[in-house]
């Protein structure tokens, strides 16, 4: 025995403990692995002794090497056998090297259920401390079931240090064991006030985790965070909180109303910097999520930037970049404050942090004006040239092209300057956007008519330098310009001065050193150019120059013939032989360039989208009727279409062969369809629209002015571009000194701000005129659409009923609105409203009377925080009225899907709801004296609370249930959280865009609907031109504006940045409103990014439901009774089964979804009110059984009856 | 409509050296080993590529990054997107001003040999990815107060066992 224990301690003398090991491994550099592989093996040498401490001190050693990245999993076994010591100092190293490494597949976890219990109830609180902490990082669903009943009885431990670490480790065990919130959350609830603020603070994080994942269940704890928020002061909990109320504002409203006051003196009080990001940041989402709710919130915005722009200019670089970051965020709907610190942005491009030049750069984009354009890109261009490292230079590159061509050149004034900066760029070694850089050459000369002589000399310069260029042929590299300059020289060569020395210049032999598809364009311009070329000399009579270019073309063009690339090959060898035919004319003296000229007569323009729908239709011809009829499957039914096609044939062509089949028919018409198709002219059946456009009065009242062209085109020392800019300045103030003269005209003209896809024809808000005639080239449309054409272009949109609706909160408040005052004046229904807030106001007091007694008994509460309480309450009543005349259905329907026993009585306040009310608050005030005094009793056993639970009222239960019904869904973390505005349903989406609308009904015009549709731009392109149509029905249609036809679509008034979405509303009328009407439609849009544009289109169906036309309209008990006497109106009923949520929450299905009050409930029963738009009454009495629920309604049309019980049955069924 | 939110907790916490070894990592969510050093080695590089004057913050994949470095040592943090960056700063520099009050000066080293006592000190501080303690004393006061039950394996190794 004596022997044994001699020999333990003489063994443990040679062993290492972790600080041998830990300088072993120091000492072991070279050969570190078989070192380790050593100990490893002296490790479970020590592992399979019986003495804990040596065990003990192998896992601690074992830790050590599952940090450096040794597998370990293999001794789970001995570290549960530490975990089990007796002595805290062993249990701890056990639990340590558990947390880090057993994980829910660590098969030996379940051996642990026990031994963890054990230490739970442990009398020292560092054993249960311990425990739980472990617990936390390896926490299985197993254990959390068998254990969550533990650690919830120690969230009412005697000690703070256990009950804080209980309360925290409660979320990791909802999120394991969703079945636990239910039962655990009243208690956690009621650690928000706990005494001791570690605690408190712990279950602030836990309820703000739970309710971030899922907002609308927690909505009723704002009145209780708001408190915490008013009276806590420390700043870790402040940020929790105020994180929690940016999740919950977009659910309610008037939250963020209340929010912005204590938040803009947080902002301005505190010195903790985190604390006010926190605010700055959750004040930006009040914000945005209130939209138009908030009219006077410029003070709140401006607060923020100027306090954003104190981080900004810190020397902090952390503040710095945050202060960018949230400065963005302000941009995307307040572009205005924060172009005012401009100045700003541009220095941080200086900075020598790249994160911080990149968020500028972001912030840039959304800053430039007409005004500021060409000293931004100025600075850009210097910061090119200062890059270091092709990434942030390309990056630069982009921006500049991003910024200068958003919104269709929107900001540039002048032509010639975009140009030269475009052509700087190309100086760009190593970039890898040449194809950007040449797709802006090419549209701007096709587009900007003005420009293209300008244009053409610049890229003949280039044509000219081409070797400067050409030295880099990678793929998408600085070559590519090249394409551009052949083809805008070719095209617009009658502008070229010096053809000869360009075409000179386009056929050196270094050209076929050129990537492939760029020397085919080269081929194929050097002939246009040949062309003019001929055409200019024949003119003047000179004969010998004319052949002379002939005979350098027959030299020079075999190089091509000889061409690798097939395209350049078959180009070269057809023009070759073209041209040796040209020489034998010229050679007998043949005129020949009017002929060759001939070859590239007309000019290309693109096509606008829409142009194709803009052909009228030739008259006589109905596209909607069958040409043929469809083949028909049976054979008896074959005749009768047969007939009808026969007597059309005898009609109208008899001569044809009239016994044409149709597969004959179809093959045809598919192979005009092809031809029409693959026709660039097809449409083309104006002969010169671009005259016709300069016709047109909108552009005559664009100043021309003159250039100056006699500057020279190029300084020593300068870059082009520089020269513009001052230019610009001069030209502007000469503009502006002209301007004050002709004020009182010019005054007239309001200011089409944030009018984004029209720029030409809109003054800027600078009131700056474009250097020259900026006619951006719209694309074509056929001659007899021209008329709404110009509506399309002058007016942005020409729609101008919708116009107003969107267009004006926009202005006032400049943000994108998500939540749009939508239907606000129809909900006037005047004897409602005035009563419906006065009811709304005095049930707060109830509640405020609970709170107060609460308060008193717990006998710790100032006075003061009853007022704030009450101030807060009253408050709550002014922003209902508030409320109620913006948007009531969704907002009141959230309230009541969150605070049911209110919303009953708002609706409708009968004598017997409120009784029992007032029973529910007395016994939920027992309950609340109980629990305090349960807590006094701190060791009560569990079996007691049990019973006590059972006890609870049923009303209660029902409470809770509801709270945890959803919050399971939250405890699936893979779940997607509800959508916060879930009277919004997908529409359509594809992985650009995604569409999700709402249909209002209009009470005041009893055959309109308004669809709210939310555009979210899910890509991390623009999104432009978007534009909804629908096909109409006979009972419902769009309304479009005047004089545009049934096919028209209508614009969507705004573009859509990467990431952002805004809401637009569509106005429909029907004429029966009995049936749910489903509608085809599609949207279009244009998606513009690096790569260039695309054109894409998303179809959709938009259902109108019955529900949809029902309007939430209040009834009293009595008028409600009346209406059922009077026997007018038709009856039916549904029932459905397997019914498992409550009552309440089934009753705020049926508000929300359908649009219904509740009149009157008494127990597991309801009656419910609606009124449609064209005022229908639709009376319901809901039942609900123990797993089911019935419904009889009543209604004044029996269809519409019946189809509104098929929507509800619906919606129960998946209750 | 509107910004999706996120829940606010630390995903992890990894402390290295200057030369890319991994002094400790505590994950608060589960991860495969595999992908823990995968990720580790990752953000090690992304880290120590930075430039000494940048900002603390990287965004990475869907999370943030937040970094200091204290001497030799870099502590980062990774947190979601909608979480505030410079209160995780200031967690990274409470569990620095913990450890220094616990060692005393605290230096790499300490942190080395005495990794175990950094993990604690760790688990008083933040649960589950939670900050648990806000109060600087009541941190160290538990973690002097465990320590004062626990001799510690050196002192038992050190003490004759008969």
């Amino acid at each position: 025995m004596a022997l044994k224990m001699v020999k333990g301690s003489i063994d443990r003398m040679f062993d290492k403990n972790l600080q041998d090991l830990v300088r072993g491994i120091r000492n072991h550099k070279e050969d570190e692995a078989k070192y380790i592989s050593q100990c490893i093996d002296e490790i479970k040498q020590e592992l399979k002794q019986d003495n804990i401490a040596v065990k003990a001190n192998a896992v601690c050693k074992l830790t050590y090497l599952q940090m450096l990245g040794y597998d370990i999993s293999w001794a789970a076994f001995n570290i549960i056998e530490v975990m089990s010591a007796s002595k805290f100092t062993f249990k701890r190293i056990g639990y340590l090297a558990a947390s880090q490494c057993f994980h829910e597949g660590t098969d030996v976890i379940m051996l642990t259920t026990n031994q963890i219990r054990k230490d739970l109830s442990s009398p020292n609180q560092y054993d249960t401390g311990v425990a739980l902490t472990g617990l936390s990082c390896f926490v299985t669903p197993d254990l959390a079931r068998d254990l969550a009943n533990d650690i919830m009885t120690l969230m009412s431990h005697t000690k703070p240090y256990i009950r804080k670490k209980a309360v925290l480790i409660m979320y990791k065990v909802f999120l394991k064991y969703p079945e636990s919130l239910r039962p655990a959350f009243p208690r956690l609830k009621e650690k928000l006030e706990d005494p001791d603020p570690g605690v408190q603070s712990a279950a602030v994080n836990v309820i703000c985790e739970l309710a971030r994942r899922n907002p609308k269940n927690y909505l009723s704890l704002a009145p209780l965070f708001f408190k915490l928020m008013t009276s806590s002061t420390n700043n870790w909990v402040l940020i929790k909180i105020i994180k929690l109320f940016g999740a919950l504002t977009p659910l309610e409203p008037r939250l963020g109303k209340k929010l912005i006051e204590p938040l803009t003196n947080l902002i301005h009080s505190t010195s903790a910097m985190s604390l006010l990001y926190e605010c700055v940041n959750t004040v930006i989402a009040v914000l945005i999520s209130l939209s138009s709710g908030m009219p006077n919130h410029s003070a709140s915005i401006q607060l923020c930037v100027q306090k954003l722009r104190i981080l900004i200019e810190d020397s902090d670089q952390n503040l710095k970049y945050l202060g960018l970051l949230a400065m963005s965020k302000i941009l995307k709907t307040h572009p205005k404050s924060v172009q005012s610190h401009k100045d700003l942005i541009l220095q941080c491009l200086d900075d020598k942090d790249e994160s911080i030049r990149l968020r500028a750069l972001d912030l840039l984009y959304g800053m430039v004006s007409k005004k500021n354009l060409m000293e931004i890109v100025k600075k850009l261009m210097i910061h090119v040239d200062k890059a270091e490292g092709t990434t942030y230079r390309d990056e630069l590159l982009t921006k500049i092209i991003d910024i200068c061509s958003q919104s269709n050149y929107q900001y540039i004034t002048n032509f010639e300057w975009y140009i030269s900066i475009l052509v700087e760029l190309t100086r760009l070694e190593g970039t890898r956007h040449g194809h950007l850089i040449a797709a802006q050459m090419l549209d701007v000369a096709i587009r900007v008519k003005a420009i293209r002589k300008f244009a053409v000399s610049q890229m003949a310069m280039l044509l000219d330098n081409a070797h400067l260029i050409a030295s880099n042929t990678q793929r998408n590299g600085i070559c590519e310009v090249l394409y551009a300059a052949a083809w805008i020289c070719g095209e617009f060569s009658e502008h070229l001065e010096e053809a000869n020395q360009t075409l000179e210049a386009m056929l050196r032999p270094k050209v076929t050193t050129l990537p492939g598809h760029i020397q085919a364009v080269y081929v194929q311009n050097m002939v246009k150019l040949y062309a003019s070329i001929l055409q200019q000399k024949e003119q003047s009579g000179e004969k010998e120059a004319a052949q002379e270019i002939t005979q350098l073309m027959i030299e020079r063009l075999p190089q091509f013939v000889q061409s690798a690339d097939l395209e350049v090959q078959e180009r070269a060898s057809c023009i070759l032989q073209l041209i040796k035919y040209i020489q034998k004319l010229q050679i007998k003296e043949v005129p020949v360039a009017e002929e060759v000229i001939a070859l590239f007569a007309g000019e290309l323009n693109p096509v606008a989208p829409k142009a194709q729908k803009k052909v009228p239709v030739p008259e006589g011809l109905d596209l909607d009727a069958w040409i043929n009829e469809p083949p028909s499957d049976s054979e008896s039914e074959d005749e009768k279409p047969k007939t009808i096609f026969h007597d059309e044939e005898q009609r109208h062509s008899r001569h044809k062969q009239p016994e044409i089949d149709e597969e004959e028919l179809a093959r045809r018409r598919e192979a005009r369809k092809q031809e029409q198709a693959n026709n660039p002219f097809y449409i083309k059946s104006s002969p010169s629209p671009q005259k016709r456009y300069q016709d047109t009065p909108g552009v005559e009242h664009i100043p021309v002015v003159q250039i100056d062209l006699s500057v020279p085109l190029k300084v020593p020392g300068m870059p082009m571009s520089d020269q513009y800019v001052k230019l610009e300045e001069e030209r502007r103030h000469k503009q502006k000194l002209e301007k004050d003269k002709k004020k009182k005209k010019q005054k007239k003209e309001k200011r089409g701000k944030h009018h984004r896809h029209n720029s030409l024809h809109t003054e800027s808000e600078e009131d700056i005129a474009p250097a020259h005639h900026v006619d951006i080239i719209t694309e074509e449309m056929p001659e007899n659409a021209l008329p709404s054409d110009e509506d399309d272009k002058d007016s942005n949109d020409p729609y101008k009923a919708l116009d107003i609706d969107l267009d004006k909160p926009l202005a006032d408040s400049e943000k994108l609105p998500v939540q749009r005052h939508r239907n606000a004046e129809d909900l006037k229904s005047p004897d409602s409203e005035a009563p419906l807030a006065e009811k709304k106001s005095k049930k707060p007091k109830k509640k405020e009377k609970k709170h107060k007694e609460k308060e008193r008994d717990k006998g710790k509460k100032k006075e003061k925080e009853k007022k704030v309480v009450e101030e807060e309450e009253e408050k709550k009543g002014e922003d209902l009225d508030f409320w109620l005349s913006t948007a009531p259905p969704p907002a009141s329907t959230s309230q009541l899907q969150s605070e049911p026993e209110v919303s009953a009585a708002v609706v409708a306040e009968p004598e017997g709801v409120k009784k029992e009310e007032r029973e529910e608050q007395e016994e939920e005030e027992d309950e609340a004296k109980k629990s305090s005094k349960h807590k006094k009793k701190k060791h009560k056993k569990e079996k007691e609370e049990k019973s006590k639970d059972k006890k609870k009222s049923k009303k209660k239960h029902h409470h809770s249930e509801e709270e945890t019904t959803e919050s399971v869904q939250n405890g699936t973390l893979d779940d997607e959280p509800l959508p916060p505005m879930s009277s919004y349903h997908l529409l359509a989406e594809n992985p650009y865009i995604k569409m999700t609308y709402d249909i209002q009904g209009n009470l005041q015009n009893d055959s309109q609907v308004t669809v709210s549709v939310i555009f979210e731009n899910k890509s991390t392109s623009f999104l432009k031109s978007m534009e909804l149509n629908v096909l109409d029905s006979l009972n419902t249609k769009m309304i479009r504006p005047e004089g545009s036809s049934v096919h028209d679509g209508i614009p969507v008034p705004f573009q859509l940045p990467p990431g952002i979405s805004n809401e637009a509303q569509f106005v429909f009328t029907l004429q029966s409103i009995v049936m749910a009407q489903k509608l085809k439609g599609t949207l279009s849009f244009i998606v513009k990014n690096d790569e260039g544009s695309t054109h894409e289109k998303l179809d959709f169906k938009l259902h109108f439901s019955c529900a949809s036309y029902l309007i939430t309209t209040p009834c009293y008990s009595d008028a409600f009774a009346k209406l059922l006497e009077s026997g007018d109106l038709h009856m039916s009923s549904i029932k459905v089964d397997g019914i498992s949520i409550s009552f309440q929450h089934l009753l705020a299905k049926i508000c929300f979804h359908h649009h219904f009050s509740v009149v009157e409930r008494v127990d597991s029963c309801a009656s419910m009110y609606s009124r449609s738009i064209q005022g229908h009454h639709v009376c319901l009495l809901v039942k609900k059984g123990e797993n089911s629920v019935s419904v009889d309604g009543k209604c004044s049309d029996s269809t519409l009856l019946s189809n509104l019980l098929d929507e509800m049955k619906e919606t129960l069924s998946k209750c | 409509g509107c910004p999706r939110q996120q829940t606010g907790k630390i995903h992890f916490i990894l402390l290295f050296s200057r030369q890319g070894k991994l002094r400790l990592q505590k994950w608060y969510t589960t991860l495969p080993e595999k992908e823990k050093k995968k990720i580790t080695r990752e953000i090690v590089q992304i880290i120590l590529a930075r430039n000494q004057k940048t900002s603390s913050f990287v965004d990475w994949k869907d999370l943030k990054l937040v970094y200091k470095r204290y001497a030799s040592l870099y502590f980062c943090c990774a947190i979601e997107d909608q979480d505030n960056e410079l209160l995780t700063l200031e967690v990274v520099h409470r569990y620095v001003e913990l450890l220094d009050r616990y060692f005393g000066n605290v230096c790499e080293l300490d942190i080395i040999f005495n990794f175990e006592k950094a993990y604690f000190i760790l688990d008083e501080f933040i649960m589950g990815g939670e900050v648990q303690e806000t109060s600087k004393k009541s941190a160290v006061k538990a973690m002097e107060d465990s320590d004062m039950l626990q001799e510690t394996v050196e002192e038992y190794m050190n003490k004759p066992a008969f």
